[in-house]
């Protein structure tokens, strides 16, 4: 991988659209939601007033160092997962700094956000968070198992770690996807995608009808417009891994937003029609199903 | 304090002894380590409300104040019947979420308190702790002639009468109780004076902070909580 200045410039670029395109996304998937309910639902801007009155906001208060760092590790996790994957396939401006091991380092940055909120919420001091952070580190560790296994089956199907090389062999067609050529794999990863979207049914942890509101419950102000930045941010980055590694990647903005709103709508339309699960139950669930599929994926590789 | 009359006011000295958990313990961790425990020092910041200034360009405090006015969210708190009139603003028919109103389970994250309904001493603590802890600039709306003059409670010994003397309100509902749509023509009456900059609630609360702790002081019989507790 050689490194250009102009680098920097292309990937805060791909940044930006990402964010912007999360913050739309998200709000149509709300109003999608809410018109199911016969409701007229959010207008799709509102996520930026959101975010511009948190910033507003004039008091705020900090429990510690890294009551203050943890969303700040969020948010790293969400653009650190972004950055080291090619966003769009063949494109010199988004291909960003992806390089020969980047399937690896995504592993990790998966799980980096959570690691950091769990310091950050820990020093808040409210009970709430810290139960919170407990069952999410739990549900998230469990969901990722099926994930990391999948990774493993296609890595040897293609014999690289490279994401760039993997969407490179599932160019030519749509049945050269990894879809087609491992549907197993492809099958355990979607467990781990349903599991760590923070969608129902696996969203016990952060939702307001539960233990109010698990790990977010003592930030606001401008943290918590860190953390509504990489909740915007972060299942689309989560997404393009889907995308470049199961669904044949994208080469165009056109086709990034089309797949990107396709898979994530798979873990909405698991959500709308599914029950909370407690997080034993979510647990259990994938140890059960998910983690079966992806050692069977393994073997048939 | 003229609604206050004596049969309403704490009418005893006699101080209440504080609840167990929050009486100072020494306690040895598990290292052998002694630690002094002051639930009332450690718990709590002890720093009084300050007055947050408006942004320097009028500009861009405009602009903030038009986010705030379009990005409403309410404690999910309830104190009496009018938490009732509350539920359908979420559901299909009344559906404030198109308004950019929304509920939040934490005060953190909360900028509206709506007092719903009569509120009675016991709640009135509780209903402060939320009030300090939500970030400033935060709004108060009163909803239900309880909270305008007592209502249907005028004459009762535990229910405060004017929501006013306690904490600084910046509009009411009147009704008993108003319906749904009363509930929406308020909150976007409280849009507007969010627009014009009209309401600055937490400022009025910091400015004259010791008439309210005052007037709160004299209802509240058991206060265990430090002055100003987030």
């Amino acid at each position: 991988m050689s490194f250009e200045w102009i680098q920097l410039a292309y990937a805060a670029l791909t940044v930006f659209i990402v964010i912007n395109y999360g913050l739309i996304m998200t709000a149509v998937v709300q109003k999608i939601g809410a018109r199911v309910g016969g409701r007229y639902g959010i207008p799709v801007w509102q996520n930026y007033i959101d975010l511009v009155k948190n910033i507003a906001l004039r008091s705020k208060i900090s429990h510690g160092v890294m009551f203050y760092l943890g969303p700040v590790f969020r948010l790293t996790g969400g653009i650190g997962l972004l950055l080291f994957v090619p966003t769009i396939y063949g494109s010199v401006m988004h291909q960003n700094f992806a390089f020969a091991g980047d399937l690896i380092l995504a592993l990790y940055f998966v799980f980096f956000g959570t690691l950091g909120m769990a310091l950050g919420a820990g020093e808040s001091g409210h009970p709430h968070a810290a139960i919170g952070v407990s069952r999410g580190l739990a549900q998230v560790t469990a969901a990722e198992l099926p994930l990391a296994l999948a990774v493993f089956a296609i890595s040897l199907q293609y014999q690289t770690l490279s994401i760039t090389e993997i969407v490179a062999a599932q160019q030519g067609g749509i049945f050269n996807w990894t879809l087609f050529t491992n549907p197993i794999a492809t099958l355990a990863a979607m467990f781990a995608l349903v599991g760590t979207m923070m969608r129902a049914p696996f969203d016990v942890v952060v939702a307001p009808q539960e233990i109010p509101i698990g790990p977010p419950t003592e930030y606001h102000s401008a943290y918590l417009a860190l953390m509504q930045t990489n909740r915007v941010l972060f299942p689309v980055a989560k997404t393009v891994i889907y995308m470049n590694l199961f669904f044949g990647g994208a080469s165009n903005w056109a086709e990034f937003a089309v797949k990107v709103f396709a898979i994530y709508m798979v873990s909405v339309l698991v959500g709308v029609v599914h029950p909370r699960f407690r997080v034993e139950q979510s647990i259990r669930f994938f140890l059960k199903w998910g983690l079966p599929v992806g050692i069977l994926a393994i073997l048939v590789v | 304090m003229k609604d206050i009359d004596k049969s309403f006011r704490k009418d005893t000295e006699t101080e209440f002894p504080l609840r167990e958990e929050l009486r100072p313990r020494s306690v040895t961790a598990p290292d052998g380590q002694v630690i002094e425990i002051d639930p009332l020092q450690d718990y709590f910041c002890q720093e009084p409300p300050k007055v947050h200034k408006q942004s320097y360009f009028k500009i861009v405090e405009d602009f903030y104040n038009w986010a705030r006015a379009h990005s409403l969210w309410i404690l999910g708190f309830g104190t009496g019947c009018g938490a009732i009139e509350m539920r359908p603003l979420m559901t299909p028919r009344f559906d404030a979420y198109r308004y950019g109103i929304q509920w939040r389970p934490t005060p953190r994250q909360a900028n509206l308190l709506v007092i719903s309904g009569y509120l009675s001493v016991k709640t009135l603590k509780r209903a402060i702790r939320a009030y300090e802890q939500m970030p400033s600039p935060k709004y108060v709306v009163g909803l239900g002639s309880c909270t305008i003059n007592g209502g249907m409670y005028w004459d009762s010994y535990n229910t405060i009468k004017r929501l006013d003397d306690y904490l600084p309100v910046d509009l009411y509902i009147a009704g008993c109780m108003p319906r749904p749509e009363a509930l929406l023509a308020g909150f976007m009456d409280l849009k507007k004076l969010i627009r014009k900059g009209k309401a600055e609630g937490a400022n009025k609360y910091a400015e004259n902070f010791d008439w309210y702790k005052a007037n709160q002081k004299s209802v509240i019989k058991d206060w265990d909580m430090p002055d100003y507790n987030w």
